[in-house]
């Protein structure tokens, strides 16, 4: 469904030349506040909704308005779309918009752009009334152009003055027409994507924008000398397409929570944007607390009293609710949590991404707090993950602890659209009197669950405590009650684990490398394999959505390859660097948690570098590590 | 019944009456002599007298020695963190607020490291019994300076006297906005304690009452002059505050106070030569978050509905 709807000039000059691609990737870069992300959504949005696969992530500056015109500064969007499925951010970029010359050189400095890169660049600052802006854009244009760049000056700000007369408004769209035309997506949908993007304000703005994007198509029409296809396959099942904080936000809704207590962190926080403008007609409440703390509390509060709640937050919000989460573990009151990383330590790198709570959300409680930890990889796990959730926080009365990161939660991604079951929605409270001597912690001791009696039920008045207790919570601190009770808080985990699946291998059942990962690096470690098979390396790659408990026969898969190497978002000291022997070396989390857990010698490669981790690079990783002697599983 | 719960529970049983026992949990494990055993008599004769039904009834708190209070009730409690018990119990009435929400609270508990909670949960106003068992002392890790304890007063934290002068957990909360419902009293003069508690009760928004304490073992003796002199006690009276005429004859010193006068409450709850008791304020028309925040009702094929709805704006 390629609709051609873009007016081009014929006879006048050449057609232009058509570079066919099976994919391609796009940034569109501004200062903060110039709508780079907005132009960017709605060309990835129609992109995939004409049949494109698609990945987006946002390109996010560290301050909300850095000071304009600097090579950090950047704001905006990356879009990778292709011919097939598309599964992570990619590589290098192919086309770059930049709104000014000075965030084109900070892309151009961070190594995100293909040496042969199409830019498209306002050029007004050539001609700019301050010395000073002239002078940098001679400067930082003489280093672009001794790159092998294909730089094309566009006089952004001077068409959209003919419509809007704020120079700083309008780019963005007219930066859309650019892509439209360039890339021949149809009109329509993008008018509709606009009205869907502007909703809340008025039918004026909404014409303005659109008639600042047919101006980007016709300026490209009699002005570029190229167009690039992208050809799509129209979908062939109902597609849904949003972001992982969209889609987790979506998943509360289908997994019938009714309350959402946070407090707000990047890059968790849209989740709770997402929910404030819906929950309410679906019967919920979005509760902004007075800190992290609090809204776990009352996440607590709320779960207690009746069905689950949820909290969402990132890794410093993480830390501050541990002491809350141990109190959920002791006194078995369900609760889901949904932590979007970030990088850290302390505040880190609040807009970029890592995997670096995973040991934090598997023991950052005082004592023994045995918990759920569920990872998803894509956004559709994003939806289905909160779903599982808080099916497995009910059933066992467990906490559960959800690891998305910033690359999910801004990454935009189509999948198919979910069907929707009443048996996903939690049941309605039963308040039918607790059965006669029934205790609050009667554990099954095959199965360490017990039923909990929820307030309003007769019969049930018993008080739950963080302290040790026995089985009728009264408070006790004998040997054997701490024992017991532990013991069947954790064997929680064991019986859930005996219902898991074993994780599914990608590419062969044995080899010489087994790449392991987790969470929003699913798509890149898996192109990353293809591209080492296609070279003949005998290396496949294993993705585990459960961290705890873990999915089981990973001993004995990994037995069958030579190597088996983590790759992961966190820290890990890389061999050779000073000071570090095998002994010492600091490990990559997941790599500690299965060497403890299998005790087989788990390689690690991770980095963290504040994005995405690219294909090309793990493509290189594994090659090195397939390739070089040494492994050899028990 | 005179419950004042807005949404009465359906059960099979409403004229069930409940005696004494069936709010008695297990034995009371505090000290002899300590304030405690006193605020939980009277809260049972509340129970009693308001017929709060045990399933219907929450009691939140959250660590010290007052905190072991829901386990020696037989309704629900929830026995929980240091410092946060007001968020559960706000998480409890947003949920659920049908529910009967108590919360008992130390002054370590509260006023230090649970301060930021009880600041907002003052400006929330959410229907829900605040009280606050102020001996001024950390009891449970034996002997502390709390927030609370007079400057001068000698702990293990502070051998030679408390350095700083005691927080006023009246003043903070009558200058805290959207202030609903701020009552003193204490725990020797068991029919003040009484009257206030169901002044509270009857509260439409956050009650809070503070009730000074004494602890047997570790400010011991400092409340033995009170007790003892009636004279030291100033009553706030009036005919919308605390009323318990059977105090009349033995505290004499009394003030009139109209509970609806902010400024003036401010004024008497400023540390001064007396130890008033009584209703500092009142106000039933503050914005209450849990009346603000009732999501409509919504049944899971409605909820289908919705969400199939929500899913077209982002359908391809």
């Amino acid at each position: 469904m390629t609709a051609v709807a873009v007016p081009v000039e014929s006879g006048l000059r050449p057609a232009p030349t058509v570079l066919k691609r099976p994919e391609h990737t796009v940034e569109i870069v501004s200062d903060s506040g110039e709508g780079a992300q907005k132009c960017g959504q709605i060309f990835g949005a129609v992109s995939a909704k004409m049949g494109n696969g698609v990945w987006t992530v946002e390109i996010i500056p560290a301050e909300i308005q850095p000071p304009p015109r600097t090579a950090e500064g950047a704001s905006g969007n990356r879009i990778r779309f292709g011919t097939g499925p598309v599964t992570n951010w990619g590589d290098e970029t192919n086309l770059v918009i930049a709104f000014n010359e000075q965030v084109l050189l900070g892309r151009h400095l961070l190594g995100t752009m293909a040496g042969d890169a199409i830019v498209l660049l306002e050029n007004s600052w050539a001609t700019n009334s301050n010395p000073d802006i002239r002078a940098a854009w001679d400067k930082a244009l003489a280093e672009l152009s001794a790159q092998s760049y294909r730089i094309i000056e566009v006089p952004m700000e001077e068409q959209c003055l003919t419509i809007d007369e704020n120079p700083r408004k309008g780019k963005n769209m007219f930066a859309l027409g650019l892509l439209a035309y360039i890339y021949d997506r149809s009109l329509e949908r993008i008018e509709d994507q606009i009205a869907y993007a502007f909703r809340k304000k008025s039918e004026e703005v909404f014409q303005r924008n659109v008639a600042l994007m047919r101006l980007g198509v016709e300026w490209a029409a009699a002005n570029l000398d190229f167009r690039i296809d992208v050809p799509t396959h129209p979908p062939t099942e109902a597609l849904v397409v949003m972001n992982g904080n969209e889609a987790l936000g979506m998943g509360a809704l289908a997994s019938g929570m009714e309350l959402c207590a946070m407090y707000p962190i990047t890059p968790a926080t849209s989740v709770s944007h997402y929910l404030a403008e819906v929950f309410t007609k679906f019967g919920g409440i979005l509760h902004q607390a007075e800190d992290e703390i609090a809204a776990v509390g009352v996440a607590i509060g709320a779960s207690y009293a009746g069905k689950v709640a949820f909290t969402i937050t990132s890794g410093p919000g993480f830390a501050l609710k541990t002491e809350f989460i141990g109190l959920a573990v002791m006194t078995e009151t369900p609760l889901v949590v949904m932590n979007v990383q970030r990088g850290g330590p302390s505040t880190g790198l609040p807009t970029k991404v890592e995997q670096s709570d995973l040991l934090a959300a598997l023991f950052a409680e005082p004592g023994d707090a045995p918990r759920v930890v569920i990872a998803p990889a894509t956004i559709e796990e994003c939806f289905h993950s909160v779903i599982t959730a808080r099916q497995i926080a009910e059933t066992f009365r467990a906490v559960v602890i959800i690891l998305s990161d910033a690359n999910l939660s801004t990454g935009v991604q189509p999948f198919p659209r979910p069907q929707l079951k009443k048996e996903w929605l939690a049941p309605e409270l039963d308040l039918a009197p607790v059965k006669e001597g029934q205790r609050p912690y009667e554990w099954d001791a095959r199965m360490g669950t017990s039923t909990r009696a929820i307030p309003g039920q007769p019969g049930g008045m018993f008080t739950v405590t963080g302290l040790s207790h026995d089985e009728g919570s009264k408070v006790a601190y004998d040997a054997g009650v701490h024992q017991h009770s532990t013991a069947m808080r954790s064997r929680k985990l064991a019986v859930l684990q005996q219902t898991l699946l074993r994780p599914a291998l990608y590419g062969d059942q044995d080899g010489d490398l087994l790449v392991v990962g987790w969470g929003s690096t699913k798509g890149a470690i898996e192109e990353a394999v293809d591209r080492a098979r296609a070279e003949g390396i005998r290396a496949s790659s294993v993705h585990l959505t459960f961290l705890s408990p873990l999915q089981p026969g990973l001993k004995e898969i990994f037995s069958r390859f030579r190597k088996v190497m983590t790759v992961e978002i966190n820290y890990s000291d890389q061999r050779g660097d000073p000071f570090i022997t095998e002994e010492n070396r600091r490990r990559g989390q997941l790599a500690m948690l299965l060497r403890a857990q299998t005790l087989c010698d788990v390689d690690c490669w991770t980095r963290v570098p504040g994005e995405p981790l690219r294909p090309g690079l793990i493509h290189k990783a594994i090659r090195d590590a397939a390739l070089t002697p040494g492994g050899d599983q028990p | 019944m005179t419950s004042h719960c807005a949404i009465l529970p359906v059960l099979d049983d409403d004229d069930r009456e409940f005696e004494l026992d069936d709010y008695e949990g297990v034995t009371a494990r505090w000290c002899p002599g300590c304030g405690d055993h006193s605020v939980l008599t009277a809260v049972e004769k509340l129970l009693v007298a308001e017929q709060l039904k045990p399933e219907q009834t929450v009691f939140v708190s959250g660590i010290g020695c007052s905190s072991r209070f829901p386990h020696y009730l037989k309704t629900y409690g929830f026995h929980g963190l240091h410092g946060r018990a007001l968020p559960v119990a706000t998480g409890v009435k947003l949920h659920r607020p049908d529910l009967e929400v108590f919360v008992v609270m130390g002054d370590g508990d509260c006023c230090s490291i649970g301060a930021g909670h009880w600041i907002h949960a003052i400006r929330y106003n959410i229907r829900m019994v605040v009280m606050l068992l102020d001996n001024s002392i950390y009891g449970l890790t034996k002997k502390q300076t709390s927030p609370t304890t007079p400057q001068g007063f000698k702990t293990n934290t502070q051998p030679f006297g408390s350095f700083l002068p005691a927080l006023n957990p009246l003043t903070t909360t009558l200058g805290t906005t959207n202030v609903s419902f701020v009552a003193q009293t204490a725990e020797w003069v068991p029919a003040h304690l009484y009257a206030t508690l169901r002044a509270a009760y009857r509260h439409q928004g956050f009650a809070f009452v503070r009730i000074l304490q004494r602890c047997p073992l570790f400010t011991q003796g400092m409340y033995d002059e009170a007790v003892r002199n009636p004279g030291m006690i100033e009553l706030l009276v009036h005919d919308d505050g605390v009323v318990a005429p059977e105090l009349d004859k033995i505290y004499k010193n009394r003030v009139a106070h109209d509970p609806s006068d902010l400024d003036a409450a401010r004024r008497l709850a400023e540390d001064g030569g007396h130890i008033r008791l009584g209703l500092f304020y009142r106000n039933e028309a503050r914005a209450r978050y849990d009346l603000l925040r009732k999501p409509p009702k919504v049944t899971s094929s409605e909820r289908i509905a919705l969400l199939n709805a929500e899913l077209d704006h982002y359908a391809v």
